[in-house]
């Protein structure tokens, strides 16, 4: 148990802003970044205590992580959110960070509401690819789905995004 | 599609919000949080997790909490806005009306088998310190039991004020020294006049003449008997000798 804990708290150190970008990212808001990337950990929390040692030592954290929070996003839009919060339930204070100056948030939030309206399927593809910089064959195995699908995924996500980057409708 | 790939990227280089994993280690029960309410008692540094309070104070200030939670808890303390029905559920834990959970990992299975027993005493009542020994299966631990309550981590909460010395008197209080114990008794109903008379006295039973049952000074039942059937002991074989039987709520002895 105590390996686990500081096994844990070594990933939530090193994977908090990866996970919450990507969060933010899928999202297209800040306040739910910061509840999916909080899920996430607290999933990856409950599976790391069930978890053979051996299991843990080889885990693929970035991809393993990857994994849980494309699927808390998509449990969230299905609308089956787990209840995390018992006894401690405060909302966060949602300042900017100390490194990134008001218009580059504003500009940052503008992006993540563009991403955020591709269809999932695409954006998931685009955002693991592109945002997340994973290579295909992480994207394929975060996403339980084929490589080929993912490629194709993102090709089309991507033309969407350009598609409202340069066209004329601001749809 | 340059443009739009370089435009991601920086979607990715994001920053966690400030605190956010010390938030995610108090969600996982690995962090607790606290916040300091304004209770019966004055402001009181309550720090609590997913399993229940754990741990209370009244400290002077929040750096003085968190050095004492340090050395007692040894966990990390994130300070946060408490969740809006937290601070009438401690009202209502200190007034009697409700049973907080509470979260006593870290602690010897003696120690906690202690802090659970103390739990059960009613508020307005008090106990010796071998009463609490003799009730979890130790009963020559009664030093031992003293040094679990005097670092009981949630005091007031989990009532070690309600233990005091088998002479009668009120013995010391690692909640703030025995004036403090005092004042908390009082206002809990615990007629301490009445309490420390019988103890100069060297009585520890207050027995009832119609039911030939014997009780602690303070326990609810036989209360109702009028003065002049009560009777006192000294000792449960002084009690047994006059044909009384220990009072099953309080359980003076063992029946």
């Amino acid at each position: 148990m105590e390996g686990t804990e500081r096994v844990f708290e070594r990933l939530v150190n090193e994977h908090q802003h990866r996970i919450y970008a990507l969060g933010l990212a899928l999202t297209g808001n800040r306040h739910d970044a910061e509840e999916v990337a909080q899920d996430t950990f607290l999933r990856a929390y409950r599976a790391l205590a069930t978890y053979p040692p051996e299991r843990v030592r080889d885990l693929k954290q970035k991809a393993w992580l990857h994994r849980i929070a494309v699927n808390v996003v998509r449990n969230r839009v299905r609308g089956v959110r787990p209840r995390l919060v018992e006894l401690n339930g405060s909302e966060p204070a949602l300042g900017p960070g100390p490194e990134e100056d008001v218009m580059r948030k504003a500009e940052i939030d503008e992006l993540a509401a563009r991403v955020a309206c591709l269809p999932a399927r695409y954006r998931e593809a685009v955002v693991l690819r592109h945002v997340q910089e994973l290579s295909y064959a992480e994207v394929a195995d975060a996403l339980g789905q084929p490589v080929g699908t993912v490629k194709a995924n993102v090709h089309r996500g991507l033309k969407l995004l350009r598609g409202e980057t340069h066209g004329d409708g601001d749809d | 599609m340059a443009t739009a790939m370089i435009d991601l990227k920086r979607l990715g280089d994001v920053k966690a919000p400030a605190g956010f994993a010390d938030r995610v280690l108090a969600q996982a029960g690995m962090a607790d949080s606290y916040a300091v309410f304004d209770t019966v008692l004055g402001p009181v540094y309550v720090a609590w997790n997913r399993l229940g309070v754990s741990a209370a104070m009244r400290s002077k200030s929040s750096a003085e909490f968190r050095a004492w939670f340090h050395k007692e808890v040894g966990r990390r303390l994130v300070l946060v806005d408490p969740p809006a029905d937290l601070a009438a559920k401690i009202q209502d834990q200190l007034e009697g009306a409700r049973r907080l959970r509470f979260d006593l990992r870290g602690l010897t299975p003696f120690s906690q088998a202690v802090l659970r027993k103390t739990l059960e005493i009613p508020r307005g009542q008090v106990r010796p310190y071998g009463w609490i020994a003799r009730e979890i299966g130790h009963p020559a631990a009664v030093r031992a039991v003293g040094t679990a309550l005097a670092n009981n981590p949630i005091p007031y909460f989990i009532p070690c004020h309600r233990v005091i010395r088998s002479d009668g008197l009120i013995g010391n209080y690692g909640g703030g020294g025995p004036e403090a114990k005092k004042n908390i008794l009082t206002l809990e109903g615990v007629q301490l006049r009445r309490l420390q008379e019988l103890a100069h006295a060297g009585f520890r039973y207050e027995g009832v003449r119609s039911t030939k049952v014997f009780c602690f000074p303070t326990c609810y039942h036989g209360r109702m008997a009028k003065e002049r059937n009560i009777v006192h002991f000294h000792s449960e074989q002084e009690a047994y000798a006059a044909g009384y039987r220990p009072c099953k709520h309080c359980r003076p002895a063992v029946a």
